[in-house]
């Protein structure tokens, strides 16, 4: 098994320090005030400390969580709760993007990865996939929009530039601001493949590194139009009903509302887990784990497994 | 003995800096170039069309170096005036006391990080520049407003360097042939330290290309070649700060190979940054 990244990053920082707190003690002596040397002499042995410190926190067993921005602030309050539960245990949760997740379970840097697009066959080739839950894909504006809902073929019509009106779907006649995600997020290849089916978006589509940057940007400006996770939708954006159908956990389980997608766990295949990844798996799929997602806007995951 | 382990370290240090920029250098090229070679410089820097992720992926960068250089122009045009004003006045005008403030003044905005810088633009700026003058607010405009500010810092403090080691006996000579004091600053001083002021705009260049986490808060990141200092931009460096968290394979490959391109601009103008400054006009430190 390879060595974690940040362990080895921490221990070559501190093996720099060291060596860079050390040349300057050598130099104090040059200094004319006495008491400059001391606090050489004190930060050379803090930093010969830190580096013990990388050494027992890399002796320790942590868990990390590596992937989708999506699926990474639900995973943080879940490892939050699960740690309020079981001192001691340590859950890293880093978001880095749906691929970059995939990845790192692929490559073993991080246990577990996180993905809120489905997996390619080749990945699904050499990963385990467990769907914690469903997240409803929400078209959000600004609430002073008049507008309550669109269609399927409104909104691809607009998002591939066609439609650049308000006043063409029964808005004010103002242009329309689109905001989107960047090639490769998860968000952007379910929105791509939900409701783009093929079309391209247009160029002139601003885009933003996640969920929250779209809901600020589109918060603050009356003519956007931005496409967000249910979960992350707050008074500030106002959600629009799709085919007349509005974006709710409950039209989701429904099945009526049908931009969903799975937010997944992945692992490599024939890797046994941790103690702490399996115990932390089965705490996110307990009714306990479930109904805190559920309560933060998302929709029940594959319990049947 | 305590010497030579002295010399020992530093000579150990100084060549760790070199090996970094070696590995550096080493790995953005063996990770961008293949790609590169496999489309075509040409087609690389030419095709407006950026889309990772389709079937076959298109990879052209055209939109994002035509961002990369209306931001940077933009910034130029901003902050070099204002910056060679503000060098000027400290150098000559300002009585020595207010210099003395300042200076250490112009140093911390060089030392706020830039995402705070990036937190004002998109907060503060673009909703002013939305409603003041269309558009969706983030756009060129903003980010060269807030860029230009960036750049200040390097512009004043290498056209004050270099002003002030004009030799006195110049300026003396001018003013005792009854030149003004105005005058003696725009027919001698300015012209005289002429290379370390565009030597100053280089390096605000620099930082201006390279900027990228304010840019990608400010900027609005549409793939779209900007007709309008009002439109949202890519530039280099933004895009490759946006994807390269979500990118793999091919995609991964073309972000290295936008870091090549981008390595490759900043050296240069480096390198004539540095050709400036060595110009041996005149010595660079006062008399």
């Amino acid at each position: 098994m390879p060595l974690p990244l940040h362990h080895g990053v921490c221990v070559l920082t501190s093996a720099i320090n060291v060596i860079m707190q050390a040349y300057l003690y050598f130099f104090a002596p040059f200094w004319s005030h006495m008491c400059l040397r001391y606090v050489r002499m004190l930060v050379c042995v803090w930093a010969l400390l830190w580096v013990v410190g990388c050494r027992s926190t890399s002796a320790d067993q942590g868990l990390t969580l590596t992937g989708s921005t999506s699926v990474t602030p639900f995973a943080e309050h879940l490892a939050e709760l699960y740690q309020h539960q079981h001192a001691g245990s340590a859950i890293n949760v880093q978001g880095l993007g749906s691929s970059a997740g995939i990845r790192a379970a692929l490559d073993g840097v991080a246990e577990i990865g996180m993905s809120s697009r489905e997996l390619k066959p080749e990945e699904a080739a050499q990963l385990d996939q467990l769907v914690i839950a469903h997240d409803a894909l929400t078209l959000v504006v600004h609430p002073s929009n008049p507008i309550a809902g669109l269609s399927r073929a409104q909104i691809q019509a607009i998002f591939s530039g066609t439609i650049r009106s308000w006043d063409d779907v029964g808005g004010a006649a103002r242009p329309i601001v689109l905001v989107s995600r960047e090639a490769g997020s998860g968000t952007f290849s379910a929105f791509e493949e939900l409701v783009m089916k093929g079309t391209p978006i247009a160029t002139t589509a601003l885009r933003q590194g996640s969920n929250g940057a779209i809901r600020q940007i589109v918060g603050g400006d009356p003519n956007a139009i931005g496409y967000i996770s249910l979960g992350i939708v707050d008074q500030s954006v106002k959600p629009l009903a799709i085919d007349d159908v509005s974006p709710s956990a409950e039209q989701v389980a429904a099945g009526r509302y049908t931009l969903v997608r799975p937010f997944l766990f992945v692992w490599r295949k024939g890797q046994p887990l941790s103690r702490l990844a399996s115990d932390f798996i089965a705490y996110v799929m307990s009714p306990d784990g479930q109904a805190t997602l559920i309560k933060a806007g998302l929709v029940k995951g594959d319990t049947s497994r | 003995m305590r010497e030579r382990a002295i010399g020992g370290l530093l000579l150990i240090t100084a060549l760790g800096t070199l090996l970094a920029l070696g590995l550096i250098t080493y790995f953005i090229f063996q990770a961008g170039v293949p790609l590169i070679a496999q489309i075509g410089l040409w087609d690389f820097l030419t095709s407006s069309v950026w889309d990772p992720t389709s079937k076959p992926p298109r990879f052209g960068i055209l939109p994002m170096i035509i961002g990369s250089l209306w931001l940077t122009i933009g910034s130029l045009a901003l902050g070099v005036p204002l910056g060679l004003a503000v060098a000027i006045f400290m150098v000559d005008l300002a009585p020595p006391r207010l210099a003395r403030i300042m200076r250490p003044a112009i140093q911390l905005l060089a030392g706020i990080p830039s995402v705070i810088y990036g937190f004002i633009g998109l907060a503060f700026l673009a909703p002013f520049v939305r409603t003041l003058l269309g558009g969706p607010g983030l756009s060129v405009l903003t980010g060269a407003i807030i860029l230009g500010i960036m750049i200040l810092p390097s512009v004043i403090a290498i056209s004050e360097d270099a002003m002030r080691a004009v030799p006195a006996s110049l300026r003396d000579g001018a003013l005792a042939l009854g030149a003004t004091h105005w005058q003696v600053i725009i027919g001698v001083v300015v012209p005289t330290a002429r290379s370390g002021i565009i030597a100053g705009i280089i390096l605000g260049m620099g930082r201006a290309l390279g900027e990228t986490m304010a840019v990608i808060m400010m900027i609005g990141n549409a793939l779209d070649i900007p007709r309008s200092p009002l439109q949202p931009a890519t530039t280099l460096t933004s895009n490759i700060g946006l994807e390269l968290a979500y990118a793999s394979g091919q995609h991964r490959e073309a972000l290295f190979a936008t870091g090549v391109i981008l390595f490759v601009m900043i050296m240069m103008l480096n390198a004539i940054a540095t050709a400036f400054v060595r110009r041996p006009t005149l010595s660079r430190r006062r008399a």
